[in-house]
């Protein structure tokens, strides 16, 4: 399982890459695109939605199901994704480079890991 | 570590699916992979060369003695008279009420003794019903603990067997079967019959020698781009395929021709149990029909569908069909609103999305 140690980490497996400027990038993790198999489907956010942390902000979908991805922040999304709508598939293959939420305005978060730490909560999942 | 609840069981392959890297999940009371490397990678190839699936979680129930034809003509809905050694039959196992306790497959292997191939998750309660309506010099013995079952689907399949077998041992009409058949030297009963809309073979061996016969037709079949392939894979080609699975399509509140398989019940023969309630509920007010998703999501199963803001049915399973690569749904509709070209709208977790209907199948395989 890969877990670079540039991003943080949600207990929901999603990631976030934080810009510096107010900004994330938030996605889901090696760790939840395994779990999930082939994902085929996207439901992404429209810009300018309010994200609460701990809250669904998007939705991924298998061939056999269908999961949440639950934002570790609050912010306003600022964009989303396309190409991830339009190539689920490439979470699978390469998922901290196939963001979904771009958020901005952030005004608060859930308590995130690092990637150590993230690795160990993967571990205990089994 | 043992972390499987002590009451899944496993079948004889499970060691196999571990050395394969299977995702263990568990599946009508058994540990069984629900893919291996992907389902969609498991589809194609069952749709392009070959996949071979564990389905020895399926129950097995031997009808024998002098009256056993008379007991399947009373307990099942289909007509056994007539029918050759060796040849397979669809029915439908309906209770007093004509609602549908299993759908199974019948296999003849001479007039006193019939296989009785049931759902898994439906084995006991099926086994419980058949005693019960058992009359007559006639025994049903269920034996599905014994017997590993491995089906060999896609279109290199035959080509695969031929290779482990003499040609005159496969069977080659669709639903036949040949016995004794040994195939990489493991007897077994070998059918042309599967879940997929696929060419392919179920083979049926003593649970002992699964491991082996396992062996035998993936080595075989590597050539041919056979690959192990799991539930996962095996729901969507059954989907695509517009087959019925137990739990979904049908169960005990709903009619053989409500989930459209009256090709597996015959009014004309002798009475069955169900019969007098099928004729008197008539034809139905619901069926079972297909749906092309046509807007932007993907039905599941439980969904409801509208018509011009009316509710008209529900949705009964649902994903996106990985060959034909669009979602479909199977949904039992309100009779009158069925036809095919009708639009609907399927609520996919709040929001409205449409979808047509369309024939059965989504797919079928060119001959």
């Amino acid at each position: 399982m890969n877990t670079p140690h540039d991003l943080l980490y949600s207990k929901t497996h999603e990631w976030v890459r934080e810009t510096g400027e107010g900004e994330a990038y938030i996605g889901i993790t090696d760790y939840a695109q395994h779990e999930l198999g082939d994902l085929v489907f996207v439901n992404l956010p429209e810009p300018g939605e309010e994200a609460t942390a701990g809250e669904r902000i998007a939705d991924v979908e298998s061939v056999k199901a269908v999961s949440d991805v639950i934002c570790p922040l609050s912010g306003t999304v600022k964009e989303a994704n396309s190409s991830a709508a339009d190539s689920p598939e490439n979470i699978n293959s390469d998922p901290y480079g196939t963001w979904l939420v771009l958020l901005e305005r952030i005004t608060g978060r859930e308590e995130l890991l690092s990637a150590g730490d993230y690795a160990i909560f993967c571990e205990k999942e089994g | 570590m043992n972390i499987y609840k002590n009451d899944v069981k496993q079948t004889p392959l499970f060691g196999v699916h571990i050395e394969y890297k299977g995702k263990m999940v568990p599946f009508a009371g058994y540990s069984l992979p629900v893919q291996y490397t992907g389902v969609i990678a498991e589809h194609k190839a069952v749709r392009t060369a070959a996949g071979m699936f564990d389905v020895s979680h399926m129950g097995e129930i031997m009808f024998s003695g002098v009256d056993a034809l008379p007991n399947l003509q009373k307990i099942f809905t289909n007509d056994f008279s007539g029918i050759p050694d060796g040849k397979i039959r669809y029915s439908l196992m309906c209770n007093d009420d004509g609602g549908v306790i299993d759908d199974v497959l019948v296999y003849k292997y001479s007039p006193e003794k019939y296989l009785v191939v049931v759902n898994a998750s439906n084995r006991e309660k099926d086994f419980a019903w058949i005693k019960s309506r058992l009359s007559g010099d006639a025994v049903a013995e269920d034996i599905s603990d014994g017997i590993a079952q491995i089906a060999l689907q896609g279109p290199n399949s035959r080509d695969i067997l031929l290779k482990l077998t003499q040609k005159g041992m496969i069977p080659e009409k669709y639903y036949t079967f040949r016995d004794e058949v040994e195939v990489g030297g493991v007897k077994c009963m070998v059918s042309q019959t599967g879940y997929t809309g696929e060419l392919g073979y179920e083979l049926y061996a003593d649970a002992p020698m699964a491991v082996a016969l396992w062996r035998a037709l993936y080595d075989a079949g590597r050539e041919y781009g056979l690959v192990p392939a799991g539930l996962g894979a095996r729901d969507t080609l059954r989907l695509e395929a517009g087959m019925p699975l137990y739990g979904h399509e049908m169960d005990e509140t709903v009619t053989p021709f409500e989930a459209d398989l009256g090709f597996g019940v015959n009014m004309s023969k002798g009475d069955f149990i169900g019969k007098a309630a099928l004729e008197r509920r008539g034809d139905p007010n619901r069926i079972r029909v297909g749906l092309r998703v046509t807007g932007r999501g993907i039905a599941r199963e439980n969904e409801t569908v509208y018509m011009g803001g009316e509710e008209i049915g529900r949705t009964t399973s649902g994903t996106l069909c990985p060959y034909i690569d669009y979602p479909a749904a199977m949904a039992s509709l309100d009779a009158e609103r069925s036809a095919a070209g009708t639009k609907v709208e399927i609520d996919i977790r709040g929001r409205l999305v449409t979808a047509e209907v369309v024939p059965l199948p989504f797919y079928s395989r060119k001959k």
